[in-house]
């Protein structure tokens, strides 16, 4: 695809827009509709697009598979570490008021929003996990070695 | 006929269309497209429904990256449908008793919007409207919480005097916390899924993650090299 003006184009020029929206739908997710889910979606749809018309390669260079697998489990622990924090601060697991004590009600959004980019950064880096795998050495800009033919076709 | 009916109407009519021509379609390529297409037209519905979340994940999740997947895995599969497809009359028969049985599930539903459901008229769900904040009784979180009020309702005391009538209803409640969302985010929906069950949200976001390791686990390096270009 990589040779087609029209798919070169549209994957180049989406991107930013789509990673733009993502943040806004990230970092407003407690505001309007939206949040960390549908984010970190939209951020691996425009690498993998990206992927998918220059190549797997062209792709994981930008976002390597070291970094995506580090990040996957960093969200579940920005999450699971906002609850610990609050347990250790004498409140109950997950209970925001640990954040600002004096004022519950102002916590609870920035409890929110640490959540939300935990959420974000897992789904981004685990739907780029699964895209990598699936199609490895299938794209264009992976190898094909001699036998993948015939794996692909047990598969 | 109200005008958001002939919407709806027209939409679903879309969206029966669009399964329908998903199922047929013998081209995959073609039918990952129409699915992509269903999705967005199920977005539509949600939102024309006031549903607007789930309108974004359907339009981000259901057209966006489940098509992209589709595709991807159409450079594995090939774009031809090669098997002939005959009707297989049991599994139609099972297939139209399950969802007869679901249709007949939603005759005991209460109609859309009806103000008397009772989702509505549950006593947590005043509570709720009111956007107050429920901690577990006797916590450290609900006297942090109790404390705040206090004080915030103090503070509107010595503001408006001797206006107090209002007190005893617990509007001041509402109030003293406008300026910060009355203890909750002004959507709803974010503040149930983290806020009211973030328990629940977190095991969501491992199972992605343990989603994310089975790929890794089962398919990386596949294809000869264990640790090509991984960290696994």
């Amino acid at each position: 695809m990589k040779d087609n003006v029209l798919m070169r184009v549209a994957a180049r020029w989406n991107m930013p827009f789509l990673i733009i929206f993502a943040l806004y739908t990230q970092t407003h997710g407690e505001l309007g509709p939206g949040g960390g889910f549908q984010a970190g979606v939209m951020i691996a749809a425009a690498f993998i697009v990206y992927g998918m018309v220059f190549g797997a390669a062209d792709m994981q260079r930008i976002v390597p598979r070291w970094l995506t697998d580090i990040l996957a489990a960093l969200g579940v622990l920005i999450y699971a570490g906002t609850g610990i924090y609050c347990l250790t601060q004498g409140y109950a697991f997950l209970d925001y008021t640990a954040i600002i004590p004096s004022n519950p009600g102002g916590a609870e959004p920035w409890g929110m929003v640490s959540v939300e980019w935990g959420v974000g950064i897992t789904v981004a880096s685990v739907m780029m996990t699964i895209f990598n795998e699936i199609t490895e050495g299938t794209l264009p800009g992976q190898e094909h070695e001699s036998h993948d033919t015939e794996m692909v076709g047990k598969a | 006929m109200s005008g958001i009916l002939i919407i709806d109407l027209v939409l679903l009519a879309l969206v029966l269309i669009t399964a329908v021509a998903t199922v047929e379609s013998r081209n995959l390529f073609a039918a990952a497209v129409i699915s992509s297409i269903y999705s967005l037209l199920m977005a539509c519905f949600w939102t024309s429904m006031d549903a607007v979340d789930v309108a974004y994940t359907e339009a981000a999740v259901g057209a966006g990256i489940s098509t992209i997947l589709l595709i991807g895995t159409l450079v594995l599969t090939g774009t031809r449908e090669t098997v002939r497809r005959i009707v297989h009359w049991p599994a139609l028969l099972l297939c139209m008793a399950v969802g007869g049985v679901l249709i007949y599930g939603t005759l005991d539903m209460p109609a859309f919007g009806d103000p008397h459901a009772p989702a509505h008229e549950h006593p947590l769900y005043a509570g709720y409207t009111k956007q107050d904040i429920r901690k577990a009784p006797g916590s450290k979180g609900a006297e942090a919480y109790e404390a705040s009020l206090t004080a915030a309702r103090d503070g509107e005391h010595e503001a408006h005097g001797e206006d107090t009538e209002h007190s005893e209803h617990g509007e001041h409640n509402g109030n003293a916390h406008q300026d910060y969302f009355h203890g909750h985010v002004p959507n709803q929906v974010t503040s149930i899924i983290v806020a009211y069950r973030g328990f629940d949200t977190m095991f969501e976001t491992c199972v992605i993650f343990c989603a994310g390791v089975g790929m890794i686990v089962l398919l990386r390096g596949r294809r000869g090299n264990p640790m090509k270009g991984g960290l696994l």
